[in-house]
This record gives C-alpha cells, structure tokens and sequence, in this order.
C-alpha cells in the first residue's frame, strides 16, 4: 500500500500531508479512479446504503446515549424524556428506531444480491465471511438495543433470547447467569446491554473496514459475474459511481423518511410503549420483523435429536461430501454409497418417527437418549442457518458466478427467497394458528425450515455438480455492447 | 388475540390492518372512526382535545394517573399561560424536603406532571380490587390501532350478556376489551358530562373526545412531525430528481 | 466533428452547473439533517420550565441569609442589616474594579440577591453563615483564590474580574421574589 508510487498533488498543503502520510493518494486510488465493472445494477447501490445507515445509525444513537439512563427505574421515562423535552429529540429517536429496520432492508438486499450474483464464490470468500460477521454483529447490536427502552418486548423478548442459551447441555444455566448478571433480567443487565449496544457498532465499523479492504483487493463482482479482462470492462469509481451511489441513497432516504415521518411506530411493537413487568408477560412475544425467519427456524425444531437421527445424518453428509461436494468419490465406491444413502435416510427417517412416536419401545430412542433436546436443536438450527452462510462458498462451487447463466440455480434462488418471506411469516404468528384441517403454523415453519437446510445442504452442491449453465460472454465490454446494441435496434 | 404481520405493515400504514388482524377469536374487529389527526396532513383538532382534558379531570383522573404529561404540555389545547396557571394550582403537590427535612403540600406549578390519583401502584391497584388502572399517557400508542381501541372500549360496554356467561363481582362485559370480561365500569353514558361548546353530550361523542386527548397526550408533536416530513419529502425528492440529471449527464458519454 | 466537440463543451458547463447545485443540496440537506442532532443538546423543555423559582423572603431575618438553587447554581439571598447598607454605598464607585453602584444592585436596598458563583472560575464563595469566613469587607470570600466580595456583592479584591451576577428577579409580593 505504501510502497506504491505515487503522483504529486498539486495542491501545497496536500501534498505535504500525502507526502508523509498518504491518504490522499489512496482516497483516490480506491474511491477515485478505482477500476470498477462497468455493468453495476441497481442491486449495486445496497453496500453503499448500509454504509450510509450505518453512519446515521452511529450519530443519531451517540445524540440519544447522551441523553437516555440505563437503570431500570429510569430508562422507559428518559426515553420519554427524549420523546417529550429533549429538543427534537422524538425526531431523533424516530430516526434511530427505523433506522435499524431500514438498516436491515439495505443489509438484506445486499446479501440477497451477493448470493444470487454468486459474489461470495472465489476469490471473494473472505471478502464474504467477513460479512456475514457483520451480519452477526448487525443482530446482536439490533437486540440489544430493544432491550434500552424497557418496555415489556424490551424485558420479555430479552427474556426469551438470552434463555436460549440455557439449552446449551451443562454449561447453559451458568451462561445465562452470567449474561443477566443476576437471576433475571434486571439493573446489571440493563447497563451491560448499554455498554454492548455503545461498543458493537464501533467493532461493526472495523469489520466494515475490512470487509471493504477486502473488496478492494479482489475488485468487485457484477452482474455479469465475470472478471473485468481489460480497461473497457471498467470504469473509474468516480464520477460513475458516486454519482450512482448518491442517487441511491437518497432515494431510500426517502421511502426512510416516509416510516420516520408517517409511521414512525409501524415496525414497532405497542407492547414496548408499556414500561417494563416483571410480573406479566404479553400474551404473544414477537421479535423485531428482521428477525422473525430465524425466530420460525427455532420454533420450528419440537422434537428431539435421538441417536438414530444424528446417526442418519451423519451418513447422509459423508454421503454429500464424497459423492456430490468432491465430484469424484475418493475414498468410497459407488455400492458404499448406495448403502450410505439408504442406509442413512433410513436411520434418519426411523429415529424421527421414533420422536414423534413415544410409545414405540425402541432402545435408545427419544425417551431414553436424546443427545439434542428440541430446545437445544432449536437453537442449533436457529444459530445453523447463518452459519450455513459462512460456509456457502463451498456448498456453492459452481464454476459459474450469476444466477443469470445459471437458470436452475436461479429458479431455487427465487424459491429460497420466498420461502425465507414466508419463514419472516411464519415467525409472526401464533406457532398454534390453524390454517386449514390440521396443518398449523409449526408446521408451516417446519416444512420451510426443511427447504432452507435442503437448499444449502442438498440443491446447492447437487446444482454445482450437476448444472451445466449457459454460455458465458467473452468480456463485459461485449455483452453490454451487444445489449445496447439489441435496445438501440 | 394479538397478531403481527409484517408484511402488510410493509405494504400499507399498518394501523387499520393491525386491527384486523388484532381482532383474533376474542374480539370483533375495532370499527374506525373519522379522525381529524389521521392521513399525512392530519392536525389536531383544538376544542376536541379541551374537550377531552375536560373528560380526563372529571371522570379518568380519579382511578387513572397520567404522569407523562405536565400542565405546561397545555398549552398545545390552547390554553394560555395564565389559564394553565390557573388550572395547575388547582391541584397540589407533595414537595420537600424542606430546611427543617419535612414534606410539605404546595399548589402544582406548570411545570408539575398531571397530578396521580393514587400514590403508588400498589395503592392503584388495592383501591380498584385488584386492577391496576394503567397510566393513561401513551395509551393510544400502547394499543394496536389505539385511537379507535379507545373509541371502542368506551361505547363497547354491553349489559345484555351473551348466553352463558358470568360475570363475577366488580366484572363488566366489552365488547372490544380482550377476553371481554373489564374491571373497569363503564365510565361514561350519555349526558354525564356537561359541554360548554354546545357539543353534542353523547357517550360517542364522549368517546371521541377522550380519545381524541389521549392520542395527543401519547403523540404531542405529531403535527410537527407530520409538517417536517413534507418538508423533508419534497427537498428530497428534488434532491433526488436533480441527482438523477447529475447521474444520467456523467454516464451518458460513456454509451 | 466540430459541431459535437461544441456540443460537448455547453453539454460540460451544464454538467458543472448540475453538479455543483446538487453539490449544493447535499451540503444543504447535511446541515439540516444535523441541526437537530446538535440542538438537542441545548436545554431541554424540562430543563427551560423549571428556569424560573418563586422563593418565599418571609422567614429570612434581618442579618441572615438563604441559597436556594436555581438553574442548577446557588443564588445567594441577603436580608442586609443598615450596617451592610451603608457599607456597600460608603464606597467610591469610581475606585471599583467593576465599577457598579450599590443601586443599581439592588431593587430593594434591604435585600441582595446574587448568583453564588465566583466570577474568577466558579467556585462557590463562603460568607452565607455568620460563623464562615466573609473577608475583610464583610460579604463573601471565595477560598479557591482568595477573591473577596463586599455586601453588595461587588469584588474588592483577589483575582475575580466581575462582580456577583445579579439574576434578573422581580418582587412577586413583599414577602415573595421571582428569579428568572
């Protein structure tokens, strides 16, 4: 990075600074003449927009910080205070509570555009993980900032989330203590979570930092999903797209602005305008809407892990890993693999009916030994499928990176994002509510949940084996020549 | 029932759907009533919001506390600064310690909160056999759809029970409230409350103006926000119109 | 070929003229969008109403005082004996380091009202109790540097620059005053 040659500014003062420190000459190499593919669609705008709430997410909540009390007898009434005396304080708060909702819209799109545009396949692996920490820092952040106001969502739904660590075998009751300081969610808990919730964006700046650091040194994927060949595939960062960028963003700002103005309490919960009781619960707890698919994921999970399962599992994914992820099978043969498959599925299939079945007397069924309780499989499931991202890069080896050369691939694309919309349904109902004869919401949630780890687990590497793709473009350059060429005719 | 689905919120403001939805097994959907506040230049409407105050002091305030609120806050009904004086002192407040370390009564200044009928909680709730009056300050926000809930469970009061229910001791039957069965009476019939506007003196009418107050009490600067948001629209939408020229004249030599 | 090149010179001053207007709405909208963050850091709506407190002078007697606290600082509230009196008008004004006279302190000569804060760095003088210290010309003494105030709360000597702020009052009634 410094060892780069580097061109005099012409500008004095500039050029003292660059010349012993310089930022000049990398603010222009990586946002100025930053060759960047030429054929960037709309999707491209969402990395921008985050980094945007990202820093509204920070000024407005270093403004309320200042003002609010993290104590269990004052935090509800000095968010009040803000909402009611601080000068343009309700303006700020509305601000800070649907910019965490908008936050995770532009973060969403962005990891929607990432996977259908295969960004995360090599050599963006990294570049990849990295964000899915974000994402991870993202919700923890998110959570612990609904706990401030101290409302009963605020008290109940930290309730709820932070017993989930209690499923954990031996060690969950001492981590739960640990987390509450306490023996409920109480005063030390409260400023714990203040402390988080002022630190964790800052962390999520570093990673963000390296995120785009990491972006810089592979260049960015697009649509295309090719690698620019030469200078024509390319465009210099700016004017181009900052131009793009700017325009972008503002026109989020105002569909923000239109919740931040209108209605500014549409993606809150009313239970959270009730100061915090220990006393009762509401009737129905329901998390923030950003995180209600994984919320259906760890409902969905009501039944035991018995040996059998596991076992039947654990064959299946030796299965995956020889013949269908290595494409030559290296240590097995084609009869070990059959015997594996049915061998596998059997076990699998027989240790659920089992579950489901306690009046089978089965030795070491769920009765008897259960090595994964329905909470803990719950949990496992719900922290699963986000770890499932990290290791996308190598579920997904398909030579081809977009979607759009990839017409199979897109299809299960499109499928997966509906089912992960119908997962966010799911997540907000009631897990008892009926929907026709006796298929209710668990079993809504479990049926999608099944498609979520299939599609990760089974349709991706099948797919990366087995599709053979369109023929790709020979360069950026020519597929939008010819594109503009077909419009232009 | 309480139920959320985000997906509409998304799609439409979220509050006449929530209440279709909040309806569930228990309740029948929560009619909506024709307020002046509601739509994107909605404003408060002044003798309403007197008129709900009025409400408040006369029947609300003797089991509910309100202490969000503070008499200065009056001055958005449009009162002015020697009326909310006026009405202030009409109440008193323990103050103190004094120099000698006693508590002392004094008349509410502006700057007091709305004066609570009971001192604790817990007193609230011994008085009121066991119900806790909630705190009327946010109501509106802490209900789904609030505005109308409150319309609802104030006109929902039913005498005639359906079949086969009881009712125990200090129980009432509404319509609107979940599971029906309210510790509250109903606080407000036809012609219990005397208008000085010539305002009609129904229990409907009654209902509006309550609510009317309470929503104004749980969103004062609604008015603010709804003038600042058009504002900030428009200077955005320019914004975004110019920003486009910008973008569309830098990328067009480039085609 | 020439004609275009034409083109593209009005097609640039254009372009600067765009730019630099949505430069100029973006510097705009920043500011305005960052207005309220840095306003809500002025006192707030809470704060501004308690800004003024009525204090009951009946139970103060002549030769005492009272500190009542008003925007979060001591106001110091002397009933002046005729001594103190005639003390704070024996003196030359011309000879004061800030030249004030005792009149212009005052509304009622019998009662000093001023805010209890040194004007040298803003500690809080001594001098309220009879029994503390209240330098050699009888009103308050700040220990921190040594200032000296007389009965009209006017600095006599040490480092302070300015005399005792008097806050804007007003006599309510003959036993009440209003500060702020």
């Amino acid at each position: 990075m410094s060892n780069a040659p580097r061109e005099k500014f012409d500008n004095t003062v500039v050029e003292w600074v660059d010349s012993r420190l310089p930022i000049f000459t990398m603010m222009k190499n990586e946002y100025g003449v930053f060759p960047t593919p030429r054929n960037f669609n709309w999707f491209w705008n969402f990395g921008a927009i985050a980094m945007f709430m990202l820093i509204t997410m920070i000024a407005t909540g270093i403004v309320l910080a200042m003002h609010y009390t993290a104590d269990t007898k004052l935090a509800f009434d000095s968010v009040e205070r803000i909402m009611r005396d601080v000068n343009g304080g309700w303006l700020i708060r509305y601000i800070h509570m649907n910019g965490a909702s908008f936050f995770f819209i532009a973060v969403y799109i962005h990891i929607f555009r990432g996977m259908y545009y295969g960004s995360y396949k090599a050599p963006r692996e990294l570049l990849w993980i990295l964000g899915v920490i974000i994402f991870l820092l993202m919700m923890a952040t998110a959570f612990i900032g609904y706990v401030l106001p101290w409302g009963q969502m605020s008290l109940w739904g930290a309730t709820v989330i932070t017993n989930l660590f209690s499923a954990i075998p031996f060690v969950g009751e001492s981590i739960v203590t640990l987390l509450w300081g306490g023996f409920s969610i109480d005063n030390p808990t409260l400023t714990r979570f203040f402390a988080l919730h002022y630190l964790l964006p800052f962390v999520i700046v570093g990673v963000v930092l390296l995120h785009i650091w990491a972006l810089h040194v592979t260049g960015s994927n697009n649509p295309l999903g090719l690698e620019p060949k030469s200078k024509k595939d390319t465009l210099p960062f700016h004017p181009y797209y900052t131009s793009k960028d700017f325009f972008g963003i503002i026109v989020f700002i105002i569909f923000y602005a239109i919740f931040i103005f209108y209605m500014p309490d549409a993606l809150g919960h009313p239970d959270n305008y009730i100061p915090a009781n220990p006393l009762v619960t509401p009737p129905h707890i329901v998390p923030e809407w950003y995180f209600l698919p994984f919320y259906a994921i760890l409902r969905a999970v009501t039944f035991n892990m018995n040996i059998y399962m596991l076992a039947g599992l654990g064959l299946l994914a030796v299965f995956m890993v020889e013949f269908i992820w290595r494409h030559k099978p290296k240590y097995l043969n084609g009869f070990l693999g059959f015997l594996l498959l049915v061998l596998g599925s059997g076990l699998a299939v027989f240790g659920l009916l089992a579950d489901l079945n306690q009046g089978w007397e089965i030795p070491m069924s769920a009765a008897n030994l259960a090595p994964i309780s329905a909470k803990f499989g719950g949990v496992l499931a719900m922290f699963g499928s986000i770890g499932l991202l990290v290791i996308l890069p190598w579920l997904d080896n398909h030579p081809i990176r977009s979607a759009r050369f990839r017409p199979l691939f897109r299809i299960f694309m499109i499928i997966f994002t509906i089912s992960v919309f119908i997962l966010g349904y799911a997540g907000s109902q009631a897990a008892d509510k009926v929907y026709f004869m006796e298929f209710n919401n668990t079993m809504l949630a479990q049926i999608f949940t099944g498609f979520y780890f299939m599609f990760f687990l089974i349709i991706l590497p099948l797919l990366s084996r087995f599709e053979k793709g369109r023929e790709l473009p020979k360069s950026i350059n020519e597929a939008v020549l010819s594109k503009a060429q077909k419009a232009g005719a | 029932m309480f139920v959320r689905n985000i997906l509409s919120a998304i799609i439409i403001s979220v509050a006449p759907v929530s209440s279709v939805l909040a309806a569930g097994g228990d309740t029948p959907p929560i009619p909506s009533q024709d307020w002046s506040f509601s739509g994107p230049f909605g404003t408060y409407d002044k003798a309403a919001l007197q008129r709900g105050y009025k409400i408040y002091r006369e029947v609300c305030a003797s089991c509910h506390s309100m202490k969000r609120v503070r008499f200065r806050n009056l001055e958005a009904l449009g009162y002015n600064e020697d009326q909310i004086k006026a009405i202030a002192a009409e109440y008193s407040v323990e103050d103190g310690p004094n120099e000698d370390g006693d508590m002392f009564e004094r008349a509410a200044l502006p700057s007091d909160a709305f004066i609570s009928p009971f001192p604790n909680d817990n007193a609230a709730k011994a008085a009121n056999g066991g119900a806790f009056p909630p705190d009327l300050s946010l109501m509106t926000k802490a209900r789904a759809n609030g505005s109308n809930y409150v319309h609802a469970l104030m006109t929902g009061y039913k005498d005639k029970l359906p079949h086969g229910v009881e009712l125990s001791d200090g129980q009432y039957w509404n319509t609107y409230f979940t599971g029906n069965k309210i510790a509250m009476a109903p606080p407000l019939m036809d012609e219990s409350i005397s208008y000085e506007d010539g305002t009609i003196e129904t229990l409907d009418q009654y209902a509006k103006d309550i609510s009317h107050f309470l929503t104004w009490a749980a969103d004062p600067y609604m008015e603010e926000r709804k003038r600042t948001g058009f504002k900030v629209i428009l200077f955005l939408l320019i914004f975004a119109g110019v920003m486009y020229g910008v973008k569309r004249r830098i990328w067009s030599n480039i085609h | 070929m020439s004609a275009d090149s034409k083109k593209n010179c009005e097609g640039e001053t254009r372009r600067g003229f765009m730019q630099m207007f949505a430069a100029s709405l973006g510097v705009f909208g920043g500011a305005m969008a960052a207005w309220p963050l840095v306003n809500s850091l002025n006192p707030a709506k809470d704060t501004m109403a308690l800004s003024s407190v009525e204090v009951d002078i009946a139970d103060i007697p002549v030769g005492s005082s009272k500190t009542i606290m008003w925007r979060g600082k001591p106001v110091f509230i002397r009933h002046r004996t005729e001594k103190e009196i005639s003390m704070a008008n024996a003196v030359d004004v011309k000879s004061l380091t800030d030249k004030q006279s005792d009149d212009e302190r005052v509304q009622r000569p019998e009662w000093l009202v001023a805010v209890g804060v040194c004007t040298h760095l803003g500690c809080i003088p001594q001098g309220q109790k009879p029994t503390e210290n209240r330098g050699e010309y009888g009103g308050w003494f700040c220990s921190c540097h040594g200032s000296e105030y007389d009965t009209s709360g006017r600095i006599r000597k040490g480092p302070a620059p300015k005399n005792l702020v008097v806050p804007p009052y007003k006599f309510v009634s003959d036993t009440t005053i209003k500060i702020g």
